[in-house]
């Protein structure tokens, strides 16, 4: 088998009636995946990491603040990867895709600022403070608003697409701006803990934890953005003869 | 173990607040937004099928009689 045959069997799956049983089928692995790193996670995250020697027990919100805002940031830049799929390659399922994802990654944004302002309070002595990191999430967040407003509010389909895909690509700017604000401006946010280039300041059960729930915010945003496609993909494809085929057999089901 | 006791790990160290109001939060959340996404495909399949019956499709997946012509 040549490279272009086996090309066009990994696109067979960008298929909307090859990949809605698909997506059917691998999301309920994600969960599981997700409830069990969860599990896992809070596990080290309260049992086995010790007390913190300057901030006591409230460091523990990093469990999920961090990894809130890791994927926050991630989903946004799947989103923009989708849009300009869609925009090129002029596929639809694309555009599905980061309109999937989106909810899900508006709700990691603000937990990423709700947990913050929760950890500014005692820390910094403040929820809320206008500096170059937190300022930059919120417009994530507003973002993230932008996007789903627009999307919704527009009847037509293909016009609705395309203006959701050029807020995701413009918008998809803002995200290095986040990740890179602690160290371009004096922010009173921290800078990062864990990069790719130095050994992480932190102790390794802590480290474990937070790696541990990052991997089960993964797996969750698979599994509740394939659940949450699911229904997109049928409304799409409402006019074809596979769609009347799942609606009969599923539809009647309670 | 850094809790000699569950009234000790409720507490957090007089932190319980904020830390537990933030696993309390983002829980909360996550159950809200896998209920939303199990109402929306049950809402979806109901109201395809219905615009698909509207629409004079039978089961077997074929276009029945257009509608006029049952009269």
């Amino acid at each position: 088998m040549n490279s272009s045959q086996r090309g066009f069997r990994i696109f067979r799956f960008a298929a909307p009636q090859v990949f809605y049983p698909l997506a059917g089928r691998l999301a309920p692995w994600f969960a599981a995946a997700a409830v069990a790193l969860t599990l896992v996670g809070l596990w080290l995250g309260f049992v086995v990491a010790p007390t913190d020697a300057t901030q006591g027990e409230v460091y523990r919100v990093i469990f999920i603040h961090v990894p809130a805002a890791w994927m926050s940031m991630f989903i946004y830049l799947v989103m923009a990867f989708w849009s300009a799929v869609g925009l090129v390659m002029n596929t639809r399922l694309s555009f599905v895709m980061s309109q999937a994802l989106a909810p899900t990654g508006a709700i990691f944004c603000f937990v990423a600022l709700w947990t913050g302002a929760l950890w500014g309070k005692p820390t910094w002595g403040a929820y809320w403070v206008w500096d170059a990191r937190l300022t930059s999430q919120l417009l994530l967040l507003f973002l993230y608003f932008g996007f789903i407003a627009l999307t919704r509010a527009i009847e037509d389909p293909r016009r609705a697409d395309r203006a959701g895909a050029i807020i995701a690509l413009v918008g998809a700017v803002n995200v290095p701006i986040i990740y890179f604000s602690v160290k371009w401006w004096n922010t009173l946010h921290q800078g990062a803990s864990v990069s790719l280039t130095k050994a992480p300041s932190m102790a390794t059960t802590m480290l474990a934890g937070m790696l541990v729930m990052a991997f089960a915010a993964w797996a969750y945003t698979l599994a509740v953005t394939l659940w949450r496609v699911r229904p997109m993909i049928l409304e799409r494809e409402r006019h074809t003869e596979w769609v009347g085929e799942v609606l009969e057999r599923e539809g009647g089901r309670k | 173990m850094q809790w000699e006791s569950w009234s000790q790990f409720w507490h957090m160290g007089g932190a319980a607040v904020f830390v537990w109001g933030s696993y309390a939060v983002t829980f909360g959340l996550v159950v809200l937004e896998l209920v939303l996404v199990a109402q929306r495909r049950k809402e979806t399949l109901k109201r395809l099928l219905r615009w698909r019956r509207a629409l004079g499709k039978d089961g077997s997946g074929r276009q029945s009689a257009p509608l006029e012509s049952e009269q």
